[in-house]
């Protein structure tokens, strides 16, 4: 049985001083509701909290849901109650430590998708884990979601409270906590991200290659399971954290790994690490994770080259693989990105598919990358293969790829842009690029491409006007179609950005039934009452 | 110009940590806070190092002032790419109150000790923003200097240095030997890769102390008392152009 969540009035949430409440039944609250609906007041009333009046709110609930076409917002929940809430969460983080001014909760129900606003109700800014931990049991008792926050640089509207709650934002846990360079393993907290870790670490030659497009928390990346332009050789979050400080929904805490633990590979036990990579926030609150690093490379060649069709750009990637050259970074950019590259940073590439290549390695070892890599492109007719070691002519030769997201977004001044996600098998990547171009010209998108052609992995960055409904929908329609089409070439419909809150129906299709109900079983288990970042990854069962 | 450079590198706190006050208000808390070199010092180091790339200097040596732990400074400078270190011992009360006219001292006398060409120092350091030291070793060497730099080409036996100035940009030319001090954008630097890493552990840092040089260590400053500061007060928000008025007039602002 669900219980109550405390949901967020349209208006401020103000505590009703003592002695001014109305005691209301149940069904009366309905009346009053459509009343303040209709007058645009706030209405507040105590509810004996008990399990009869508790089941006739679920019900209400119910009632209102299919009777609104917005989410109304109606407060269940006494003055004390209310009350004892936040002055339990300020007991714990501090005077300073709970805000419910509505720019802060708004600033933390959106992230950098095109999903809109949902503010949660209070934000919490928790200072430790066992911060954390009391916030979690306190949330557990009095039955409110909670949505974890880091950065907010999601794609996919993870940080949206659907169901209202407490959002935790993690930004003032912000320690590199353990780092040990001989072992290449380092432990942050979730207000670090990639840029201050990797600043952190200059002086000792390692770094965190795995680099998404934004300067996100490194503990919001192991959660989304991010992953960044040099994947095909240095892999994406799940082949890098090697241990989880989580908090469960119980406020409990997990190690996933045991505590303190870094071996460079483990046979222990069920892999709970990979479980929380991904998670989204749905399974537990990340507050630690253990990283691999690397070593710099030592030096740094950036090539590029252009090819006459989609085809040989992708065999050309196909062949380099092949090789066995250990390259770092291959990026693909279609003919109306080159173009869009071009107009937005006064370039000369030529108009055609093209690829950028790094490589990373000795000196030694980087002339015979680039030797091979050359003639591979070459033998397939690729033209314009130009290479650069020096930092300034690298930059200079990869600025269109650097500059592609605004690059599109120029194309249609005042537009939106928003980016898909699918990933497939290599060999299947000329096939579906080839089959989403000729569906974007027929549905008249703007979607100039850019991938990471190395993993299979290509992403529409598609300009759409927000006010225009008509484009909106065929837009939805072309993004539900290449998922499934990747789905259709043995893919996924998501290769970096996660399934938040729009791909929660493609990846029921995606794994498959059996799947999908281990998933809800999982979720079941550790989270039973839904209060991990409801309506996120799995479809809530009242829809 | 084939001679050697003198590289000043400080250790500094990071530029990445939250300063605290001590409780006593005699300075800032450093015990257990994350320490690194000065970043206008690492683009010192890189020009430095860029210098010897370019064939332009035979060789780069990196100097600190402090005690036991500016090896480590000095060791990243090794790692960026300088040739050897001098570690000139100053610690305790000494180290505290090191000002930048002990340390141009010191450079003075070190630059002409090993008979520098060039001396390239950071601007100023992120912990006490003096923007002194260049100036003043440039003074006491009586040779010119070249500060802000944001561009250096070597020209014969001259120097072209572009530096930044309120305004815009200013292009001198200086003769050689010369002390130069980095500004922002004159590079950017290199991070010290593994290989690097192990290859300056060893090269050598020799000890040396200021006595040795003739440096007198007293300071002409006292520092009296550190606060942070003032918190900002919140503002306070008002419903109409009246309201607005009324409370610029109570505080006496109109």
């Amino acid at each position: 049985m669900f219980l109550l969540f405390v949901f967020n009035i349209k208006y401020e949430l103000r505590l009703v001083p003592e002695g001014s409440t109305e005691t209301q039944t149940g069904s009366s609250c309905a009346a009053a509701h459509a009343q303040s609906r209709s007058r645009q007041l706030p209405v507040e009333f105590e509810v004996v909290v008990a399990e009869m009046t508790v089941k006739l709110g679920v019900t209400m609930k119910r009632l209102l849901y299919r009777n609104c076409f917005k989410l109304t917002h109606c407060r269940y929940s006494t003055s004390v109650h209310q009350d004892s809430v936040l002055s339990a969460f300020r007991t714990i983080c501090g005077e300073d430590g709970v805000s419910l001014g509505q720019a802060v909760r708004e600033q933390h129900g959106k992230d950098e998708s095109v999903h809109r606003c949902r503010p949660p109700d209070v934000v919490v800014f928790p200072r430790s884990v066992e911060e954390v931990s009391a916030l979690a049991k306190l949330c557990h008792s009095h039955h409110l979601p909670i949505i974890p926050f880091g950065t907010g640089t999601g794609l996919e509207g993870g940080v949206s409270a659907v169901k209202g709650g407490v959002c935790f934002s993690l930004r003032n846990m912000e320690q590199v906590v353990d780092l040990h360079q001989e072992d290449f393993d380092v432990t942050v907290e979730p207000g670090v991200t990639r840029k201050g870790l990797n600043s952190y670490l200059r002086d000792t030659g390692l770094w965190f290659p795995v680099d998404p497009g934004a300067d996100a928390s490194l503990c919001g990346m192991a959660a989304t399971s991010a992953s960044g332009t040099n994947a095909v050789r240095y892999g994406t979050m799940r082949e890098n954290v090697l241990n989880l400080e989580v908090v469960l929904a119980d406020g409990s805490i997990l190690h996933t790994a045991g505590r303190g633990r870094r071996p460079r590979k483990t046979a222990a036990g069920y892999n709970l690490t990979n479980l929380f990579v991904g998670s989204e926030g749905t399974l537990g609150v990340i507050t630690k994770t253990t990283l691999r690093l690397y070593g710099l490379p030592e030096a740094v060649v950036s090539a590029v080259c252009s090819f006459s069709s989609v085809q040989d750009a992708v065999d050309s990637t196909v062949q380099i693989l092949q090789a066995g050259v250990p390259i770092a970074r291959i990026e693909f950019l279609d003919d109306v990105m080159m173009e869009a590259c071009n107009r937005f940073s006064g370039l000369s590439y030529p108009v055609s598919p093209t690829l950028f290549l790094e490589f990373h390695g000795s000196q030694q070892g980087l002339e015979e990358q680039v030797h091979t890599a050359e003639e591979i492109t070459q033998s397939n007719r690729g033209s314009d293969f130009q290479w650069a070691q020096d930092t300034q002519s690298r930059e200079r030769l990869w600025k269109a790829r650097h500059d592609a997201w605004y690059a599109a977004q120029a194309l249609r001044p005042g537009c939106k842009a928003y980016s898909t996600d699918v990933c497939v098998p290599v060999s299947r990547l000329p096939q579906i690029i080839v089959e989403t171009k000729e569906d974007l010209i027929e549905n008249r998108l703007t979607g100039p491409i850019a991938g990471h052609v190395g993993d299979g992995n290509f992403h529409c960055l598609l300009v759409v006007d927000p006010n225009d409904t008509e484009e909106l929908q065929r837009l939805h329609l072309f993004t539900d179609r290449l998922a499934r089409r990747a789905l259709a070439l043995d893919g996924t419909c998501t290769g970096e950005h996660g399934v938040g809150l729009g791909k929660r129906a493609l990846l029921c299709e995606e794994v498959g039934p059996v799947a999908m109900r281990l998933m809800q079983g999982l979720k079941k288990t550790l989270d039973p009452g839904n209060l991990m970042n409801p309506g996120k990854v799995l479809q809530l069962e009242t829809e | 110009m084939s001679g050697r450079v003198l590289v000043g590198v400080k250790r500094v706190i990071d530029y990445a940590v939250k300063i605290r006050v001590k409780p006593d208000n005699s300075g800032v808390v450093t015990d257990g806070v994350k320490h690194s070199m000065n970043p206008f010092c690492e683009i010192a180091v890189e020009e430095a190092v860029k210098l010897k790339e370019k064939k332009l200097v035979k060789e780069v040596v990196a100097v600190s002032c402090g005690p036991q732990q500016v090896q480590e400074t000095i060791r990243t400078a090794l790692a960026m790419g300088a040739d050897r270190g001098i570690h000139v011992e100053v610690s305790g009360k000494d180290y505290e109150s090191l000002g930048p006219l002990q340390v141009s001292k010191i450079m003075a006398a070190l630059a002409k000790k090993e008979e520098a060409q060039l001396l390239i120092l950071g601007k100023q350091a992120i912990d006490d923003d003096c923007n002194q030291t260049g100036q003043m070793t440039a003074a006491l060497l009586d040779w010119p200097q070249g500060t802000f730099a944001s561009e250096v080409t070597v020209e014969g036996e001259k120097l072209k240095v572009v530096r930044e100035i309120d305004g815009g940009l200013e292009t001198i030319k200086i003769n050689l030997p010369a002390v130069l001090t980095a500004d922002l954008r004159l590079n950017t630097p290199r991070y010290a890769t593994l290989p690097n890493i192990m290859k300056a552990k060893k090269k050598k840092i020799t000890q040396v102390k200021p006595s040795d040089l003739g440096v007198d260590l007293t300071s002409r400053l006292q520092v009296l008392r550190v606060d942070e500061p003032p918190q900002r007060q919140a503002g306070v928000k008002v419903e109409t152009v009246d309201d607005l008025v009324s409370k610029l007039r109570e505080c006496g602002r109109i």
